[in-house]
C-alpha cells in the first residue's frame, strides 16, 4: 500500500506542532509520546500502520476547533478518528499527521421523544445511543456489526448501514444535523431536528465523505419507536442460485423484512465448527426476520413459507422462542470470529445488484480456485451489499499480496456486475486506488472539487478516498 | 430549446452564451426562472429490476409513466412525491428530473424518508458541460463522495440531471387511516403519540375539513390490527373513526393540497420542528394543512404576508411556493452561504444554470 512521502519539513518541525496544540489545548489533550500515540498507529485494517507526529484527544466542539485551527495555520495534515473501527484504513494516520480522536465526546445532549431525535457528541459509541433511549421504548436504526464499539463519528464519515438498513435505511437516511468544525476551524451548524433541510443539502454530503471535509462533534439522529416483535427464520437450500432467487421472490412479492443475510458453505461449515449453532449442512442458508406484532410476524412468515416452499429448501426453521430465535443469529453474527479461528481472512465489501448474484457468486468461486485461496461469503443479500471473505496465511509469504490481487479482481467483478467498490466500509486507503475501475476522471474531478470548498489545502484525511495520483497536484499545493 | 439525449444536453449547456432556465415538465414554478428555457426531454426507463426494487430512468421521463410502469409490478417509490401543478395553477406533466431538483416528498416522509433517501445515483451535466455520474443502481454505496444527495433538492443549479436510479418499495396491498375530529393546533400531540407508537405508521397529518389522520399501510390482517391499535390510542384526544374506503383520497387530498386549490392568497411551506406547530399555526393565521406529524405546515395567506416574520422565531426554513415574497427560500445562515457559494462556484463556474432559482 503507497503512502505519500511524509513533508520533511513536518517531521522536522514536530516540537514545534506539538508546543503549539498544548497552547491551545489542555495539557492532557495532547500526546506525544511514541509509546502512547503506538495506540493510535492503525485502525481495523491493521496490516497497515504508521505512527502519526501526535494525537489529540479534545473534550468539545471549541477544543475541536482550537486543534483544527492551529493544525491548519502550521500546515498539518490531520486524521480524525472515532473509535478506531474503520476496515477500509479510514483513520490510519501519516507520519506527518495529526490524529485527531473523539472518544472522549461521547455524551448525550438532548433526548426528545416528541420530535423523534437524539442530540449526541459524535465519539459516542453506536449501540450507546440505543441504550439512551431504549428503557423508553425507543432505538436508533442503523446498526453496523460493529455497533458495540464504533462512534457515531465514524458512522457519519462511512455512512454505515448494517443488517436491518433493508427496512431503515443507512446513516444517511437516519441523520438531521451535525455541528461541523472545518478545517479551518469554523464551526457550522448543518440540518437540525426537522426533517427537511432548506437550501443544499450540505448533510447529505457530509455523510459519507470519510473525514475528509469536515469533522463531525455533535449529531442529531432520527429515533425510532421499538416494533412490538422480531422473529427470525433459517431456510438451507442445496444451491446458491436458488436461495439468490428466492431473495428475489421475496422482496418482489411485497414483504419487507427488516433483514435477509446469507451465507455459503464455507461459511456454514465455519461457524457450526466455531459455535455450534445446529445450521443445516447446505450449501447456501437464509435468514429472515420479520417484525411487528405477532399477528402481524406470523402473516408476513406465512407468506414467506410459500414462497421458500417454491424453491424446495432443505429446511425451513422459524423460532418458537427467544432462545430458538438467538440460535439463528448466532451463527451469523459469529461468522467473522469463526473465519478468525481458521484462518487470516481479509473481509471484501462490493456491492452488486441482487439479480446478478448467482452468477457474481459462481465467479467469485472460479476467481478462488485460480488465485489458490479459498473464499467464504456472508453477506445482507436485501441489499446486495456482499462481504467475500478471503482465507490465507499472512506468515506465508507472498499471500498477503496473493489475497490483495484477489480482493482487486472481486471488487471488479462487482463494478462490471453493475455494483460498486463499497457498500459500508468505505474507500479509505483500501480501495482508494480502485476508484477509476468504477469512476471515469470527470466523476472523480467533480468530488475532489467539492473537498476543494470544504478543505482549499487538502489538510483533512488527505491520502484517502482519491486515487494518489489524481489528487496528487492538490495535495502538494 | 428541448433536447432529448445527454449528448445534446452537454452540448446545449457547453454552448450557452448566456443563464439558462432549466425545465421538466414545467409544473413546479417556485422562486425566479431566468434565461433561455432548456427542456430536459430524455425520456424512458433504462432499467428496471423488480427483484431488486431498483429502477433507472431518463430524467425528462413524466412521473405518471414511471409510477404507471412500476405499479404493475407491484411497486411504488416509497417518497409519495406531490403533484404541485394544480395548486400552484399550472398545467403539464410532472417529470421525474423536475421531482428529483425539487426533492419533493409526500406524506410517506415520515416512515420511507425523503425523495433524496430513495435516489441511489444518477448522472449530470455540470455548469462547464461536463458529464458526472455519481452512485448506482445499489441501494447501499459507500464508494467517494455522496453528490446524489447534493444533487436531490439543488433546483438545476448546480447540474442538470440526464438519469436518475431510485430505489423502491413494494406497494403496500391495504391501507387505513384513523380520523381523530380535533382543531389543526390540537393535531401535533394527537399526531406525536401516534408517531411513538410501535404501530409503524405511514403518514399523520391535519387536513382542513377532516382533522387529524393517521395512517397504515401493509398486508390486510396487520392493517387492520394497527388501525385498531392507533384507534384505541387517539381515543382521548377526541372523536375517532377508522376510514378504510377512503384512506387513499384522503392521503392524495393532503399530499396535492387539495384544499387550496383555485383559491387565492400565498401559499408558504414551512419545515419545522413538530413541536413548534401548534403555536406557529396560531402566529400564522390564515388557513393551514399540516403534514410530516406536524413538521411540514402548508399556509394559504393574504397575499403580502410576511411570513419569515410572522413565524419568528421558529427553528427550520420557509419556502414561498406561490406569491410575491421578495426571497422564496429561506436566507442562509453565513457559515453555511460562504460553502454553498463556493460549491456553485466549482459546479457552475459561469453562473449559468438557474441562476438565483435558490434565492
Amino acid at each position: 500500500m503507497e503512502m505519500p512521502k511524509p513533508k520533511e519539513d513536518l517531521l522536522a518541525r514536530k516540537p514545534q506542532i506539538i508546543a503549539r496544540l498544548r497552547e491551545v489545548l489542555p495539557a492532557d489533550a495532547v500526546i506525544d509520546d511514541p509509546s502512547e500515540t503506538r495506540a493510535y498507529e492503525c485502525d481495523a485494517l491493521s496490516a497497515y500502520r504508521c505512527q502519526p507526529l501526535g494525537v489529540v484527544l479534545p473534550r468539545s466542539t471549541a477544543e475541536v476547533a482550537a486543534a483544527l485551527k492551529a493544525c491548519h495555520e502550521l500546515g498539518v495534515p490531520v486524521v480524525p478518528r472515532g473509535a478506531g473501527t474503520s476496515l477500509a484504513g479510514g483513520s490510519m494516520p501519516q507520519a506527518d499527521s495529526v490524529v485527531l480522536g473523539l472518544a472522549r465526546m461521547n455524551a448525550v445532549l438532548e433526548t426528545d421523544y416528541t420530535n423523534r431525535f437524539i442530540r449526541v457528541e459524535a465519539g459516542r459509541t453506536n449501540l450507546s445511543v440505543t441504550g439512551a433511549v431504549e428503557s423508553d421504548g425507543w432505538f436508533y436504526a442503523p446498526d453496523p456489526s460493529s455497533q458495540l464499539a464504533c462512534a457515531i463519528s465514524g458512522n457519519i464519515a462511512m455512512n454505515s448501514g448494517g443488517a436491518h438498513c433493508l427496512k431503515y435505511g443507512v446513516t444517511t437516511n437516519n441523520l438531521l444535523g451535525v455541528t461541523l468544525v472545518t478545517m479551518e476551524g469554523e464551526v457550522v451548524e448543518i440540518g437540525g431536528p426537522y426533517l427537511d433541510a432548506g437550501g443544499l443539502d450540505l448533510l447529505g454530503l457530509i455523510c459519507g465523505s470519510e473525514g475528509q471535509l469536515g469533522v463531525v462533534t455533535e449529531a442529531t439522529l432520527k429515533i425510532l419507536p421499538k416494533p412490538e416483535g422480531a422473529r427470525p427464520v433459517l431456510i438451507g437450500f442445496n444451491s446458491n442460485e436458488v436461495a439468490g432467487a428466492c431473495v428475489a421472490d421475496i422482496i418482489k412479492a411485497g414483504i419487507l423484512p427488516v433483514a435477509i443475510e446469507f451465507m455459503d458453505r464455507p461459511c456454514i461449515r465455519a461457524t457450526e465448527a466455531f459455535c455450534h449453532a445446529g445450521y443445516p449442512d447446505c450449501e447456501a442458508l437464509l435468514i429472515v426476520e420479520c417484525e411487528g406484532s405477532e399477528a402481524e410476524i406470523d402473516e408476513q412468515i406465512g407468506m414467506i413459507r410459500q414462497i421458500a416452499t417454491r424453491h424446495e429448501p432443505v429446511e425451513f426453521r422459524e423460532a418458537q422462542s427467544a432462545d430458538e430465535a438467538a440460535r439463528i443469529w448466532l451463527g451469523r453474527k459469529s461468522a467473522f470470529g469463526a473465519m478468525g479461528q481458521i484462518n487470516d481472512y481479509m473481509c471484501l465489501d462490493g456491492t452488486i445488484p441482487v439479480s446478478e448474484l448467482p452468477f457474481v457468486l459462481r465467479r467469485i468461486g472460479e476467481l478462488s480456485k485460480d488465485f489458490g485461496l479459498d473464499v467464504a461469503n456472508v453477506f445482507h443479500a436485501g441489499d446486495g451489499n456482499m462481504h467475500p471473505l478471503i482465507l490465507y496465511n499472512a506468515n506465508e509469504p507472498g499471500q498477503q499480496e496473493q489475497c490483495e490481487k484477489l480482493g482487486a479482481e472481486i471488487l471488479k467483478l462487482c463494478v462490471e456486475a453493475g455494483g460498486c467498490l463499497t457498500g459500508e466500509h468505505g474507500v479509505g486507503i483500501e480501495k482508494r486506488d480502485l476508484m477509476d475501475v468504477q469512476f471515469e476522471p470527470a466523476d472523480l474531478e467533480a468530488q475532489m472539487r467539492v473537498k476543494d470548498v470544504f478543505d482549499p489545502k487538502w489538510l483533512l484525511n488527505p491520502a484517502k478516498v482519491f486515487p494518489l495520483g489524481a489528487s496528487a497536484s492538490r495535495r502538494a499545493s | 430549446m428541448r433536447v432529448e439525449s445527454e449528448a445534446q444536453l452537454a452540448e446545449a449547456v457547453r454552448d450557452a452564451g448566456g443563464a439558462l432556465a432549466v425545465r421538466g415538465g414545467g409544473t413546479r414554478p417556485v422562486g425566479r426562472c431566468l434565461g433561455e428555457p432548456l427542456e430536459v426531454g430524455i425520456s424512458g426507463i433504462t432499467l428496471y429490476e423488480p427483484g431488486a426494487l431498483t429502477l433507472v430512468v431518463g430524467a425528462g421521463t413524466p412521473l405518471a409513466e414511471v409510477e404507471a410502469a412500476i405499479a404493475a409490478e407491484g411497486q411504488r417509490l416509497p417518497f409519495e412525491p406531490a403533484n404541485w401543478g394544480p395548486v400552484l395553477g399550472v398545467r403539464g406533466q410532472s417529470t421525474v428530473g423536475g421531482v428529483v431538483a425539487a426533492n419533493v416528498s409526500g406524506p410517506r416522509r415520515v416512515q420511507a424518508g425523503a425523495c433524496r433517501d430513495s435516489l441511489i445515483g444518477t448522472r449530470f451535466v455540470d455548469g462547464r458541460g461536463q458529464i458526472v455520474k455519481n452512485g448506482g443502481r445499489v441501494m447501499k454505496n459507500v464508494t467517494g463522495y455522496d453528490l446524489v444527495k447534493l444533487m436531490a433538492g439543488s433546483w438545476g443549479t448546480l447540474g442538470v440531471m440526464s438519469e436518475v436510479a431510485f430505489k423502491l418499495l413494494p406497494a403496500a396491498p391495504s391501507q387505513a387511516t384513523v380520523v381523530i375530529d380535533l382543531p389543526a393546533g390540537a393535531a401535533q400531540v394527537a399526531l406525536a403519540a401516534a408517531l411513538g407508537s410501535p404501530f409503524d405508521v405511514s403518514g399523520a397529518g391535519w387536513l382542513p375539513g377532516t382533522g387529524a389522520v393517521v395512517r397504515v399501510e401493509g398486508l390486510a390482517e396487520s392493517v387492520a390490527y394497527r388501525a385498531e391499535q392507533l384507534r384505541r390510542l387517539m381515543e382521548p384526544f377526541g372523536p375517532v373513526r377508522v376510514e378504510e374506503e377512503g384512506s387513499a383520497a384522503i392521503w392524495q387530498s393532503l399530499r396535492d393540497l387539495e384544499p387550496f386549490i383555485g383559491k387565492d392568497g400565498d401559499l408558504w411551506r414551512l419545515s419545522v420542528k413538530p413541536s413548534e406547530a401548534s403555536d406557529l399555526v396560531a402566529r400564522l393565521g390564515g388557513e393551514v394543512l399540516l403534514d410530516w406529524g406536524g413538521g411540514l405546515i402548508w399556509a394559504l395567506l393574504p397575499e403580502g404576508s410576511d411570513v419569515r416574520a410572522l413565524a419568528s422565531p421558529y427553528t427550520g426554513h420557509a419556502t414561498c411556493m406561490r406569491g410575491a415574497a421578495g426571497v422564496t427560500f429561506e436566507p442562509e445562515p453565513a457559515p453555511i452561504a460562504t460553502l454553498t457559494t463556493a460549491l456553485r462556484a466549482q459546479f457552475d463556474p459561469k453562473g449559468i444554470l438557474n441562476p438565483g432559482r435558490m434565492s
